[in-house]
Formats: structure tokens, sequence, C-alpha cells
């Protein structure tokens, strides 16, 4: 792989990390986190320009869908307190 | 970088306080309105760890990002065909159903959207019964299916049909033999889940779609834990109507499909009659942006199925290794290798499963299906598959799922096996066991 498309890549891999560390809840934030790494780490050996271009591409559009999912902070107006555990 | 400390309050709040539940320093850069959304979601986040992935499963945010647009700007109704805003709406329908489709391998004009599989299973086995009740009376189907199979199979039985309840092998898998045995000429529909809800035994689907195919039956299967987890294939197991549920794969609640096959045709009669949708078989607007969450739930199943197969059953092994190997007297219930392996369920000889779910209050746990958790009588499941009384009454179900992580199985285990030792050395049972007392030579006063 090129340098400038390697730079890219870590970069990209840095970026989503950064966003997926950003879930409020534990699970999706430990989730995110996991699958990215996974995903970097599963096509660690991929050299084909138009593959990696293609797996960038995707990995931009999960960036964005992290971004744009990782504010939901929803608490329901009705929780009482009763139904947590003291 | 992520357990920034806690506060000793929260940490003698919530036992769990070591996991690292707190959010990342960058939420601090946030407006103050979301600091307070942001502390009341924290103080949610004292809930009880998420082990009981069979009841039903959180959403996934790629879900839940295909559905935004379709509850807010794009809200047309899917069956008007006048505007663009039904336009848009069918076309993102229609994309949900080639999604559902393309999982299973079927054709989409083979998916009915529904409620849920509890609607998909009334509507299978009720409406094939119906349409066939001139010629055929007969209906098989298993003592370990969900309620609402046995219950649809039971209102058929008072419209006068005949209904054989086969019982399951010690296992909890069907005998493949009796099935073919238990086939009669005037048998319309055997009906047999995928992978059981309560002990995550895999039925031999691929053999008794065989069977009922050479001898002209048709095949329904409730596949409501099965699909999106296990590798399926409409046509190498000729199936000819699958029942599928939103919320299991990490979907919406409220949704769920029927696949009926269309060569060789299968008809039912309609239990919703009104507008014609769906092919007439289940009428009733299409809810877009639960159907769109299907969809989307069904391709990302699709594509994580691998991914997610391979962690659970890390898990899975993870947590039984732990506590098998740390206390004796621990019976798995159903087959150990034709499992889904994030169905774990765990007898626990001589505690009380309810005096184990009260003591491990601060982790999600079910000793059965939800549907029947109210009561208190052991599951007809545990009994089918021959488990004595004491042992039905003393097990517990782990469900684990696509965002269990290992810390939380660690300490799941942990409790477990503490709550048990504990349980155990307050139980006069265990006392005469340890003291060489074989219980079942123990004469109790009758009443």
């Amino acid at each position: 792989m090129a340098a400038a498309a390697r730079s890219q890549v870590m970069s990209l891999y840095r970026t989503m990390l950064r966003e997926s560390a950003k879930f409020p809840s534990y699970n999706y934030r430990n989730y995110a986190l996991r699958r990215v790494r996974d995903a970097f780490k599963a096509n660690r050996n991929v050299e084909d320009p138009k593959a990696v271009e293609r797996l960038m591409e995707e990995g931009r559009q999960t960036l964005a869908l992290i971004q744009r999912q990782d504010l939901t902070v929803i608490v329901p107006s009705t929780l009482t307190l009763k139904h947590r555990v003291k | 970088m992520l357990a920034s400390g806690r506060t000793v309050s929260s940490r003698l709040l919530r036992p769990t306080a070591w996991l690292p539940l707190r959010l990342s320093s960058e939420r601090t850069a946030a407006s103050s309105p979301q600091k307070e959304l942001i502390k009341k979601h924290e103080q949610d986040e004292l809930r009880p760890l998420y082990m009981d992935f069979q009841a039903t499963t959180p959403m996934d945010p790629r879900v839940l990002d295909a559905m935004l647009p379709y509850q807010v700007n794009y809200y047309g109704n899917p069956h008007s065909r006048t505007h663009a805003y039904g336009w848009e709406s069918e076309s993102a329908m229609e994309t949900a159903r080639k999604q559902v489709a393309d999982l299973i391998g079927a054709d989409p004009r083979e998916i009915v959207f529904t409620s849920g599989a509890t609607e998909s299973n009334n509507m299978a086995i009720k409406g094939v019964a119906r349409f066939y009740k001139a010629k055929k009376r007969h209906v098989i189907t298993t003592q370990t299916e969900h309620k609402c199979v046995l219950d649809s199979c039971r209102i058929l039985e008072s419209e006068g049909f005949d209904v054989t309840y086969l019982p399951v092998q010690k296992n909890g898998l069907l005998d493949l033999e009796l099935l073919e045995a238990s086939i009669r000429t005037d048998t319309s529909l055997v009906s047999v889940m995928t992978v059981n809800n309560e002990i995550g035994v895999k039925q031999p689907i691929k053999e008794i779609g065989q069977i009922c195919r050479s001898k002209g039956v048709f095949f329904h299967t409730d596949a409501a834990q099965a699909v999106g987890k296990i590798p399926i294939s409409i046509s190498d197991w000729k199936i000819d109507l699958m029942s599928i549920s939103g919320h299991k794969i990490y979907g919406p609640k409220g949704v769920g499909a029927l696949y009926v096959r269309r060569r060789p045709r299968v008809r039912l009669e309609p239990i919703q009659n009104g507008g014609g949708q769906e092919r007439g078989l289940r009428s009733g607007t299409v809810p877009t942006p639960l159907a769109v969450g299907l969809g989307a739930a069904c391709s990302v199943a699709q594509k994580e199925m691998e991914y997610d197969h391979q962690r659970v059953s890390m898990l899975a092994n993870r947590l039984v290794q732990k506590i098998m190997s740390e206390i004796p007297d621990v019976i798995m219930n159903g087959d150990p290798e034709q499992r889904y392996p994030g169905c774990i369920n765990l007898s626990f000889a001589y505690v009380e499963g309810e005096s184990l779910l009260m003591a491990l209050k601060d982790v999600a746990l079910s000793s059965g299906s939800a549907c029947t958790s109210a009561s208190l009588e052991p599951s007809y499941v545990l009994r089918a598959i021959g488990a004595d009384e004491d042992l039905a009454h003393s097990s517990i179900r782990f469900g684990i799922g696509r965002f269990t992580t290992e810390e939380e199985v660690d300490y799941t285990a942990e409790k477990c096996i503490e709550q048990v030792r504990r349980l155990r050395e307050m139980s006069p049972l265990w006392e005469m066991i340890q003291e060489g007392i074989d219980l079942k030579s123990i004469k109790w006063t009758q009443h």
C-alpha cells in the first residue's frame, strides 16, 4: 500500500475509534470500539488499491453513522426510581 | 482511558462499578441541556447487566439510523399510489422486504410483514389448517414449542381439528422416526421451532423438511430465535412457512415477518381482513419505519453473522467453563452439540431458581421465557425434556448477544458461583448430600 494511502487509513482508524468512544451506553461503546478494531485487523493485509478504496468508503460511511448515533442519550421521562437497582 | 474515576457513592450503588461505564472525557464539551441528559443517563446506567438476549435485544445503532428518517420526514403511507410520499415509503418497504428475503434465501414476494413472530405463528398455523380443512384435519407440533404455537393449536382443537403434540427426547430434540410415524393422510401441517427459546437446542430442520416434503405435508418453523444467528436456507431445508421476529435480532419491537412459499404454493386463510395489503394475507398499513428496521436488522445480521457467532460462542464457553469448573452438580439442559451457543440453560441442583434470581438481582436473567416468567411453575419445556421437578425448579437461562462484553460474562459467572455456594450452604438438601444420603430414598411426609 502506498504511504499516502496508509496514512489515510490510519487517520480514519483513529477517528473511528475516537468517535466510537463517545457512545454514552457502555455496551454500544464497547461494541463499536471492538468492531472497528476487528474490522481493520481483518483487512490489514488488503493490498489491491481498488479494494482498499472500497473499504475506505465503507469506513467513511460507518464513521458518519457513528457520529449520527453516538449522541443518542435518551431516557424515558416516565422512568421512576423504583425500577432501578438500589 | 474510558474508566475515569468513579465516585465512591456510585461504587456503593452499583456492585458492577468497576466496569468502565463512565463516559469519556470528550463528553464534557457537550452543551448544558445535553449534560443534564447525560447525568440522567448515568443514573439510568445503574441498572443491572443485561443477560437475557432471548427475551429481547437492544436495537443496533445501525438499525435505528435506518429507521429515523421514516419516523419523521418520510411519513407517507406505503400503500398510497397517488403521490411521492407514498412512493418513497413503498420503495423503502420493498427494499426492506428484499433484505429479509436475502437473509433466508427467499424471494421478496414470499415475505409478509406482520407485528411479530406471535402473529406470524398464529397466521401460519391457523391459516393453513383452516384453508385446507375440507380435506385435512390434523396438525402436528411438539411439546417444547413457544406458547403462541401451542395456544394456536388449542384453538384449532376447539374448532374440531386433531392436534398431535409430539414429545421430545431427553436432549430436547425431536425423534424423526416418531414424526414420520405420526404423519397421517389428513395431516395438513407440521410446526417445529428451529431454535428453542428456553434451552437453545437446534432441531434437525433439514431432515424434518425432507420428511414433510416427501409426505406432501406443509412444514412451518418458528425461527424467531434462529434467523440472523445461524445460517438458514429456505430451499435447502424445504421450509414452507417461517416466522421471523424483529426484536430478537437487534431490530425494533412490534414487527416481524412470515415467509410463505410460492412454489409449490402454500395457501392460507388470513386472520386479519381489510384493505388487502400484503397480497391480502395481512390487511393493515405496513408500518414503514418498523419494516425498514426489520430489513436493516436482517442486513446487519447477514453481514455480522460469522463475526457474532464466533464472539457469542467464545463468551458462552467462557461462562460455562467458569461456572462448571467452580461448582459441582450443574447440569446443562438440552443437547450439548445441536444448539445455538448464545442460549445457555443451566440447572443448579439443590438451589431454588427463583432464590438464585433474587440473589443475582444486579444481573438481568430469567428462569425461562419472558411470557411465563411471572409464574413460579417450573418451565413446561424443561418438564418435556424429562428434567426432574427439582432440577426444573433450579434452572436459569443465560442469554448472550452481540453487545455482551467479557467483563459482563466474568461478573455474571463470579456472582453466580458465589451465590450458588451461599444458597447451598443454607440448604438442608445440600447438607444431606454431603453426608451421603440419597435424596430419592427419603420418605417425605404425605399430606
